[in-house]
């Protein structure tokens, strides 16, 4: 059974703006590779993103590493659907963990961006990425379908209360690329350098 | 159980090792050659035990614990290196510092043949991941290479794994 093509949906990189707006020096940001990788470059450089160029699958644990790491600042991990289904894992680590502090937040726009938009299993074969965080026992799970579901979320990320899950609604589109930093020892040294470690 | 006499407790060692290193976090994909410093570390209240669902998850858990300060380990079987090479790309491109902590399978009276095929290879595909080896094949070195590995891993910010001889852990009884 599959779900029809995801037409509707937020535009992505006003999505990812409303995530960051009035960011403050606390919240710590690991995108997915690819395109939410060039949306957070687009919402402005900071030394407190640290930006993946690789390591696919890898961003929510990073995020986990970095939240256990970090238990006074916030983490938000944003990335892709094709990302979180290959360390779809994850979620069931970090279900395990539980950090307050942590948030995963999938733009999800059923496809493979980076790679020619091939559909991808949330939209092809119907996986509910959302019915699979809730599953593995994450407490807070989202989903964000509109303008007002969008406000909610961008609202518990400042306030944060247990390890959140959000799947957005993303609209199938392909902005132009906003290319971050790419030495990953650079990337690696700001963020330690701005965060005091 | 199929536990060694443990005349010498490399596991205490270990544990003692991570302890004096600063250790963290500590992800794990459970193994029988790591029950008991699994358990040490679950009871440790300074130390985030993490259990994974694959290795690799390890690999970007250390990288996310080193982006915040502290410092982790990732302890797995010989089978589970074959789950990390593409990750180690993370470590290798970033320069993260990456100690892993590996029970060897697959070639000491190795009862199960399909464990063979990735125990045999893993000195070599770890290598070419530019991964330092320390290889224990008596008790009494285990705590000398493992205190190298750890001055290798974040004395640099460089990628290292003690390999655990099979010969240390023991043989698989596989009657009950």
């Amino acid at each position: 059974m599959n779900q029809p093509e995801n037409k509707a949906g937020l535009e992505r990189r006003a999505a990812m703006a409303a995530l960051l707006a009035n960011r403050k020096d606390d919240l710590l940001v690991i995108p997915g590779l690819g395109s939410t990788c060039w949306d957070l470059a687009a919402a402005g450089d900071n030394d407190r993103n640290f930006y993946l160029w690789g390591a696919m699958g890898g961003a929510a644990m990073i995020g986990l590493g970095l939240a256990l790491a970090q238990p006074d600042k916030r983490v938000l991990v944003v990335t892709g659907d094709g990302e979180m289904l290959m360390g779809m894992g994850a979620l069931a680590t970090i279900a395990v963990k539980r950090p307050s502090n942590l948030a995963v937040v999938v733009f999800d726009n059923g496809h493979y961006g980076e790679t020619g938009m091939q559909p991808s299993h949330t939209n092809h074969g119907g996986v509910d990425l959302l019915g699979v965080a809730r599953s593995c026992g994450i407490g807070i799970c989202l989903d964000v379908t509109d303008a007002d579901s969008l406000v909610d979320l961008v609202a518990r990320l400042k306030a944060p209360i247990g390890t959140l899950f959000a799947r957005v609604s993303i609209a199938i589109a392909d902005p132009p690329r906003v290319l971050p930093e790419r030495d990953g020892a650079v990337l690696k040294a700001r963020f330690r350098a701005a965060i005091g470690v | 159980m199929n536990a060694p006499t443990a005349i010498f407790d490399w596991p205490s060692s270990l544990y003692n090792t991570l302890k004096r290193a600063g250790i963290r976090q500590v992800g794990y994909v459970p193994d029988a050659g790591h029950a008991q410093l699994i358990d040490r570390c679950r009871t440790d209240p300074d130390i985030h035990d993490v259990v994974l669902t694959t290795e690799e998850e390890g690999v970007a858990l250390a990288a996310g614990a080193w982006l915040g300060g502290q410092r982790a380990v990732l302890l797995m079987q010989s089978s589970g290196v074959g789950n990390c090479i593409n990750m180690l790309s993370l470590a290798r491109s970033c320069r993260f510092p990456l100690l892993m902590m590996i029970t060897m399978r697959g070639e000491w009276e190795e009862f199960n043949p399909w464990q063979q095929p990735m125990g045999s290879i893993v000195e070599p595909v770890l290598k070419l991941c530019d991964a330092e080896i320390y290889r224990a094949t008596k008790p009494e070195e285990v705590e000398g290479l493992a205190e190298r590995a750890v001055q290798h891993v974040f004395g640099d910010e460089r990628i290292a794994a003690l390999l655990l001889s099979q010969q240390l852990i023991g043989k698989k009884v596989w009657t009950k």
